[in-house]
């Protein structure tokens, strides 16, 4: 009888004080860091708060991140760490598209569900069971690029590019759409995220008198384009994508980078959000946690590992070993960047209301419309 | 003529068995997949530059030029697993010799900023050519190798394949090492005008070496493609020449186990140096400095000062 009692203590210990354990793949070092670092910390920050309040059902969640050196190849190897030695139940991230798509087979294989934080649509399309994204797609983004552009009569476009996972489908994205929106696409050039200048891709750019220029990149280089696209005073719009969403971008621009409109998520303007918007509620209380721990501006990037973290969560909740079914499941999730609908056949979820068009004015993000 | 190294080859054979017996996990099995992997590729450019003293930053360039053959030709055109092999190979042995023709007749730093120019050259042609090598973003679905009804689809299967192909291109890598070619090709690092005047060509010597080396690192390009399912241009950019430069001058330069002990320390270094997060840049330059000035033999030569009779080169 001692020994039924003995064993059946330490079954319910071992339920009670079960870790579920949850790998997360960021690009801390390398170009993309810009965007794998406020990853780290959100995730880190809810990860702790979550685990404070008793974990999820009773189970503390255990973190494990990995750096993929913004890597695809390195993404690979540290997935089949995570999976094979560190035993997790679900992968969050990669950071970046190629790292995702690196990935993807791998996940099918092992049967872990991926949420990456990456924005492609070549990650959820084709469709595989076991791969879902948090971030918004390239074609929200340019949708709402062209919709702004065409309603301010500017139809001349000229498209800068970077050439990496991240730039090419954007750029897929912007020729693709370009026709519904009756604009004109007069240049179409690419640069590599390792340029240190790009005068020349700006003054090719700037013979072709386009009313505007959309640059599609993440890290320094949008910024170096910034400054060579003021040096040079050309005469028409500056666009960015929603890769440039963060306050080192304008850091790094200083005054150059007032005057650029791009899509953003709601996050970096969540304080002149209507006070009726039900994004307000979860993005202020998210902000006011993450810059008083880290005494930086939260940037929308971070916003995407806290979506991840909560649709983890919410599978978790449900019960059940199944966690990809589970997140198939999930309707209705009022995340940073809108509100996700997953689906058997979208493991995406957004919709084009997931950006507000920003501008940068006084080195300030601003609000448009 | 020298006696084959037999215990390193055994020593190598042993190691690669147990692993496979007694580890379970496929982690560690693609961990040393991706040893064996960069072994090969050190090794050949060790006979580059540490026999020849042909310097080369281009080599992940005709290891791409594999990879993509082979991703290219059965994606999008259905083709023979097998037969890609093959046009890779052919394809990287004639850019081989249109670029080694004339660029070996350089020495030095010209000749390291030539091949450097060539591997850029490719990159920005992987990243190029988009409607078939899929850009920036890679080329995705590469189907699995399958070998006599055996399909190499996960990473047990696909150890069993790497290690055989390694274990034979140790055999031969030895075999050279002792043979008359290799002396030959030493003589050249040490003087070219020497060489010339006992009657050696040498600049048809090198271009043969160089083609051969070319070939080899294709077909390794080919399996790593088989491998990984999927290939994207960052994994064959400068940084990859670097890695497996770095790895042959670690290991240890003109010996022949020095591409694999390099190649096995700094694959295998980074991942037992992870959980340390932020210092492992720090570690990982640390013990490279080490290494580089307190050893200039490599690791090669810190066995071989002390255990000098097992492991002569």
């Amino acid at each position: 009888m001692k020994k039924f009692f003995t064993i059946a203590f330490l079954l319910c210990a071992s339920y009670l004080f079960a870790e579920i354990k949850v790998g997360a793949l960021l690009a801390l070092t390398g170009p993309a860091s810009i965007l794998g670092l406020p990853e780290k910390q959100t995730l880190e920050m809810m990860v702790e708060e979550i685990n404070k309040n008793g974990g999820i059902n009773g189970h503390k969640i255990n973190l494990i991140v990995y750096d993929t050196q913004s890597i695809d190849d390195e993404a690979r190897k540290k997935f089949i760490r995570l999976v094979q030695k560190d035993e997790v139940k679900i992968v969050l991230g990669p950071t970046t598209s190629g790292e995702s798509l690196a990935i993807k087979d791998l996940a099918l294989q092992y049967k872990i569900p991926v949420i990456s934080m990456a924005s492609s649509d070549r990650i959820v399309n084709p469709i595989n069971k076991y791969v879902f994204k948090v971030a918004p797609s390239d074609d929200h983004a340019v949708q709402t690029i062209y919709s702004y552009l065409s309603a301010n009569k500017k139809v001349k476009v000229a498209l800068l590019t970077v050439q990496n996972g991240y730039g090419d489908s954007g750029r897929a994205s912007l020729l693709k759409e370009a026709k519904n929106f009756g604009i004109e696409i007069v240049a179409d050039e690419k640069y590599l995220d390792t340029d240190k200048d790009m005068t020349s891709h700006l003054s090719k750019i700037a013979a072709k008198k386009p009313d505007a220029v959309i640059c599609w990149g993440v890290g320094p280089a949008p910024a170096i384009i910034a400054k060579n696209f003021m040096q040079l005073k050309l005469n028409a719009q500056l666009v960015m994508s929603h890769g440039v969403a963060s306050a080192k971008f304008i850091e790094l621009a200083k005054d150059a980078a007032n005057g650029i409109i791009l899509p953003a998520g709601r996050m970096i303007v969540a304080d002149q959000l209507p006070a009726n918007d039900k994004y307000k509620a979860i993005l202020l209380p998210y902000i006011k946690d993450y810059e008083g721990r880290y005494k930086t501006p939260v940037s929308t990037f971070g916003g995407h590992a806290y979506d991840a973290i909560q649709i983890v969560q919410q599978s978790i909740k449900m019960g059940g070993d199944d966690l990809a079914s589970n997140i198939e499941k999930i309707r209705g999730y009022v995340g940073t960047y809108g509100t996700f609908n997953f689906s058997e056949t979208d493991h995406n979820g957004l919709s084009k209301d997931a950006f507000v068009m920003v501008k940068i004015d006084n080195m300030k993000w601003k609000l448009l419309k | 003529m020298k006696k084959l190294n037999l215990f390193y080859l055994s020593f190598l054979a042993i190691v690669i068995v147990l692993f496979y017996i007694f580890v379970d996990n496929q982690f560690y099995k693609s961990i040393l997949i991706y040893i064996m992997i960069n072994a090969i590729n050190a090794s050949m450019l060790n006979i580059l530059f540490g026999y020849t003293g042909v310097i080369s930053l281009g080599q992940a360039a005709f290891y791409g030029i594999g990879a993509y053959t082979t991703g290219i030709l059965t994606v999008h055109f259905g083709c023979n697993p097998l037969l890609t092999i093959l046009i890779g190979i052919l394809i990287a042995s004639f850019v081989a010799f249109l670029v080694g023709y004339p660029t070996l007749k350089l020495h030095g730093h010209y000749l390291a900023m030539a091949t450097l120019g060539f591997g850029m050259i490719l990159y920005i042609f992987f990243n190029e050519f988009s409607n078939y090598t899929g850009g920036p973003s890679g080329l995705v679905g590469i189907p699995k190798l399958s070998l006599f009804g055996f399909g190499l689809d996960n990473e047990d299967k696909f150890y069993v394949f790497i290690s055989i192909y390694f274990f034979i291109f140790s055999i031969l890598l030895e075999l050279f090492d002792k043979s008359y070619m290799s002396y030959k090709l030493k003589f050249i690092k040490e003087s070219e005008f020497a060489s010339k005047s006992f009657g050696v060509n040498v600049s048809r010597v090198k271009l043969i070496v160089f083609v051969l080396v070319a070939a080899v690192t294709s077909l390794t390009g080919s399996i790593f493609a088989f491998y990984s399912g999927f290939i994207s241009p960052v994994s064959f950019n400068l940084k990859y020449s670097i890695d497996i430069f770095i790895m042959a001058t670690v290991g240890g330069l003109g010996s022949i186990v020095g591409g694999t002990l390099g190649a096995t320390m700094l694959t295998a270094f980074p991942e037992l140096i992870t959980n340390f997060e932020d210092y492992e840049m720090i570690i990982y330059g640390t013990l490279l400095l080490i290494i580089i000035m307190f050893f200039p033999q490599g690791i090669a030569g810190i066995f071989k000062k002390f255990w000098g009779r097992y492991v002569k080169s």
